[in-house]
């Protein structure tokens, strides 16, 4: 199975603290993997690294084919990228935000009305096509942004904490589109703080103070720490 | 009564952010509003601490009516807002400080209440508030809410984007407070925290859909909830999404959740309808229904 993500004693210091500690991971080809982790474990450093723009200061990554350490522009060329803090333009409608992604990730103003078609016709936006990004449901907007994300067909896509304050209906619609694009071989790497949404993933890592504690599929760690639930997992590794 | 709220209505221009909102919390209960972002949460949060006028309808808190008593209402009330407001710029120590001296009050004199949170913190008093860790900061804004000894602690969403061990670590915080006789009016988007609470409110765009206990809501479910295993559940979710006679579909954990159209079903002819679709593994079995089966059910309505 080919491998889209490959960490090899990544590790991110600063100054005296070890802020991400030799992570080895390796991640498939249209896999889930849930990047978990208590608030302050190292999470976001990591992921700082993994999509280029955080340099590690001991080990390397690889990245959809290429090392987060020397090339880091090929790295976020390669990509797609999702938080909830920032997705898309709010003063922009639909297509200005699809034809300014569409744009930077040097996609062809033919194959951009494409894409733009697809999207909307894929998440029934016809009756929004007019309105500004921020006048969205919380909801679309996030979905929206995931369909942005995969514009340029990344082979992976980051998405840090997508669906948090969503309600439970849209938050699943979301999951199916992930779900969709991991049918379609994408490869998605997902943090989360609900433990519902870290058992879809096909695996889960755990990371507590800079390294990762256990990593496996949510049956297994359910298994190996004699829990009936991810959250008990989670309080028994963090605690 | 330690809150009442009687026919509440707000808009913003055309959006109508509270629909006729009644709703009473009973002295010293730990009452939950349960909703998503959008809900209008936020909103009522703001009208009983009187920082918001209604359009309609009235509203009591602690005996105070949220308009004409604002200023009596306001030193028997504890806000903690879902968004940081305390000074950054100022340390830990002088936030506390600068709060209980607006309130007349002193750190010393209210210290017990505080004491099982401010504890934690305390290492850090002489820390600016802006560079305090996510979990640390939520500390400090709740003994600044505090501090003042107030009778009702309002706390809008103070656990989203917290960690699930810190989120345990607050709620275990809030029952403390609870017996100490403070009434708790909080909301929150995480249906699993729903259950920590002694009553619960749905709130969906600007409507409470039920009010009850957490069991009671669970227990008075009409609906069966089949619980369905399978390693395929994208395939599952797909099949049972365009089956003839399925009322709802969704993933839940590991596991997907179906509810049917008829009022009785046979469960084995719906997972024997995914084996003949060439489904894997199929395993299901009839559960009792989650906090979350029943948001999803009030507000498809």
């Amino acid at each position: 199975m080919e491998t889209t993500i490959k960490a090899t004693n990544l590790t991110k210091s600063f100054g005296d603290f070890t802020a991400v500690d030799k992570l080895n991971f390796e991640v498939k080809k249209g896999e889930i993997f849930g990047f978990l982790g208590a608030n302050g474990a190292g999470k976001t450093t990591a992921m700082k690294m993994l999509i280029g723009i955080s340099k590690p200061t001991a080990g390397d990554a690889v990245v959809a084919d290429y090392k987060v350490s020397t090339q880091a522009d090929l790295v976020k060329k390669n990509i797609g990228y999702m938080s909830q803090k920032f997705a898309l333009y709010d003063d922009l409608n639909i297509k200005e935000n699809i034809q300014f992604f569409g744009g930077i990730y040097g996609l062809n103003a033919k194959l951009i009305q494409q894409k733009y078609q697809q999207v909307v016709d894929n998440l029934g936006l016809e009756n929004y096509v007019k309105q500004l990004v921020k006048s969205l449901p919380l909801g679309l907007k996030q979905k929206l942004a995931f369909s942005v994300a995969l514009l340029h067909q990344p082979k992976v896509v980051f998405l840090d904490e997508p669906t948090g304050g969503v309600d439970p209906i849209t938050r699943r619609q979301f999951w199916e589109l992930i779900y969709e694009a991991a049918d379609r071989g994408t490869t998605i790497f997902v943090t989360t703080h609900y433990m519902d949404e870290a058992e879809y993933c096909d695996r889960i890592s755990m990371m507590v103070d800079g390294k990762i504690k256990a990593l496996d599929t949510s049956k297994a760690l359910k298994k190996e720490f004699g829990a009936e639930t991810l959250n008990e997992v989670f309080l028994k590794l963090a605690r | 009564m330690s809150l009442q709220i009687s026919d509440i209505s707000k808009s913003f221009k055309d959006l109508k952010a509270l629909k006729h909102i009644s709703l009473e919390v009973r002295e010293n209960e730990l009452f939950g509003l349960i909703g998503p972002d959008g809900a209008g949460k936020t909103t009522l949060f703001r009208i009983l601490a009187s920082l918001l006028l209604p359009d309609e309808g009235q509203a009591n808190v602690a005996g105070f009516d949220v308009i004409k008593d604002y200023k009596q209402l306001r030193k028997n009330i504890g806000y903690m807002p879902g968004k940081f407001s305390l000074y950054q710029d100022l340390t830990v120590e002088e936030n506390l400080n600068f709060f209980a001296t607006i309130f007349n009050s002193s750190i010393e004199e209210n210290y017990d209440l505080i004491k099982d949170i401010y504890v934690q913190i305390e290492p850090f008093k002489k820390r600016k508030a802006g560079d305090l860790s996510g979990g640390m900061k939520q500390k400090l804004a709740l003994s600044c809410a505090l501090i003042h000894k107030p009778k009702v602690l309002f706390l809008d969403e103070p656990t989203t984007g917290v960690d699930p061990v810190s989120r345990n670590e607050f709620w275990g915080m809030l029952k403390k407070l609870q017996k100490k006789g403070i009434t708790i009016f909080v909301s929150t988007p995480y249906m699993d925290e729903a259950a920590l609470c002694d009553r619960i409110a749905f709130i969906n765009q600007g409507e409470i859909l039920q009010v009850d206990t957490p069991s009671a809501i669970v227990k008075n479910f009409a609906k069966q909830v089949l619980n369905i295993q399978t390693p395929s559940i994208y395939k599952a979710l797909r099949v049972l999404g365009s089956y003839q006679h399925t009322h709802s579909i969704y993933p839940f954990g590991e596991s997907l959740h179906y509810m049917d159209s008829r009022k009785d079903f046979d469960w084995n002819e719906v997972l024997n309808h995914l084996r003949n679709e060439k489904i894997k593994d199929v395993e299901g079995e009839l559960i009792s229904p989650e906090i979350e089966d029943v948001f999803m059910e009030l507000s498809r309505n």
